[in-house]
């Protein structure tokens, strides 16, 4: 059976390593941060100015002066620090973060990404997200396999305005995730009870199974 | 020690004017100068320029001045929330440049450290890029961007003292402190102004030659977006 956004989530969370800086976007990205590994020490970091993000405050506890990218009210951990948007992006266009995980509206098999614009129909801007993603060297991407439409969001190449090119590295699904190869993606895990024609089935752009191709665990 | 406190927010805006370029402060509604946003509504001010991260929402912050139609052009990363920009962006009725968050803030930070421009590889590839210069670096392509040029930077910090001399609270902070010197002028509003001396000197965040005036706002609103919280059971 496909998984719900925590599922993907969860997956995700499993691509944190001990000692990571991360940046979650909007969306399924924000959900990773209820899955991190018990045994692994990692600080997320928010673009708008903090890192060592915590969980949303309590009830009656929330500062307006203390949020996070998503304008949402949030608390900070232990060693937390706040600084300026340059340093932030300072932090980011330096490859100081060492993971970023983003929604998309589309993916190409060349690693390029949309996810800002819908020409006529909805612009709301890329904030952060071409800055994140033209200097990430680690960047997963957590969407939905295909639009409301049914229609595939892995792609041979983006129908929307580009946030960045070339640099998705994996994609992770309802269904799988993915790696982006030299020559299209590359199908390295199914989620459980999902087959891998299904998989081929609803994805747009070239995709080859991996020799080792497996079912995700978790 | 040079005084840089004005009494109220009219005397702290004085110069400005319809057609100018204003650079302000805040990421979301966190953070934004508010009593110098209802001195603009006040002031009718029209065909403003405003550099800034978003456009408040529809009844609060830039929100604001979008209702009056003060704004002519809006600069900034990421629009959405606010039904009313939409409408006038979609319409014609005012223009829009969306431009990468980072590359927001170090076009101010530009103008504050006296750089021309600087190459960012954001947007690279993309609609940003179009008209720009563009140029590799390392194997890797930049696009050229250039400083702010604003008459007035709006800024809001947490404390502040006579000297102009500021220090900001949790990410209120944001773009605050990159757009302090980045204009002609610069204006604070301070939730508390203190007497020269007060602050420790290591604990500044902006050095107060950075700040032309300052002022201390009362019966800060703060509105909060998206009220998260989780319960206690």
């Amino acid at each position: 059976m496909a998984l719900d956004k925590n599922g993907i989530a969860q997956r995700i969370a499993q691509e944190l390593k001990d000692g990571y800086y991360v940046n979650l976007g909007i969306g399924i990205p924000t959900l990773v941060a209820n899955y991190i590994p018990n045994h692994i020490a990692v600080e997320f970091q928010s673009e708008n100015g903090v890192l060592g993000m915590g969980p949303f405050p309590f009830e009656g506890e929330e500062d307006a002066d203390i949020i996070n990218a998503g304008k949402q009210t949030i608390t900070t951990l232990e060693g937390a620090s706040f600084f300026d948007s340059a340093t932030s992006f300072a932090m980011i266009r330096g490859k100081h973060v060492d993971l970023t995980i983003l929604g998309a509206m589309e993916v190409s098999q060349t690693g390029d990404i949309a996810n800002w614009k819908i020409p006529g129909k909805m612009v709301k801007g890329m904030g952060g997200a071409m800055d994140l993603v033209a200097s990430a060297e680690n960047i997963v991407v957590a969407m939905m396999h295909t639009n409301r439409a049914g229609v595939s969001k892995l792609l041979k190449k983006c129908s929307l305005p580009l946030t960045g090119v070339g640099c998705v590295k994996k994609i992770v699904t309802e269904l799988a995730v993915m790696d982006v190869g030299p020559t299209g993606f590359i199908l390295r895990e199914i989620a459980p009870g999902v087959s891998i024609y299904e998989v081929i089935k609803v994805t747009a752009g070239d995709i080859h199974v991996a020799e080792d191709v497996c079912v995700m665990s978790f | 020690m040079i005084n840089k406190t004005v009494s109220t927010v009219s005397e702290a805006l004085t110069g400005i004017e319809d057609g100018m370029t204003l650079m302000l402060g805040g990421f979301g509604l966190c953070g934004i100068p508010e009593k110098a946003i209802t001195e603009l509504v006040r002031l009718q001010l029209t065909q403003l320029t405003c550099i800034s991260n978003n456009a408040g929402v529809d009844a609060f912050g830039l929100g604001l001045l979008l209702q009056q139609k003060q704004i002519k052009k809006m600069i900034a990363s990421y629009v959405g929330e606010n039904a009313e920009f939409e409408r006038q962006m979609l319409s014609g009725e005012m223009e829009v440049e969306l431009i990468p968050q980072g590359t927001l803030a170090e076009r101010a930070r530009a103008a504050q450290a006296g750089f021309p421009a600087f190459y960012t590889p954001a947007g690279y590839g993309t609609e940003v890029a179009e008209g720009k210069e563009v140029r590799e670096f390392n194997g890797k392509m930049h696009v050229l961007e250039q400083a702010f040029d604003a008459d007035f930077a709006l800024i809001k910090a947490w404390k502040g003292d006579e000297a102009g001399n500021l220090i900001f609270k949790g990410t209120a902070r944001n773009f605050n402190p990159n757009m302090c010197g980045a204009a002609k002028i610069t204006v604070v509003e301070v939730e508390e102004l203190v007497s020269a001396g007060s602050l420790d000197p290591n604990q500044i965040h902006v050095p107060g030659i950075f700040v032309q005036r300052i002022f201390q706002g009362t019966d800060y609103e703060k509105r909060i977006e998206q009220r998260t919280v989780r319960s206690k059971s």
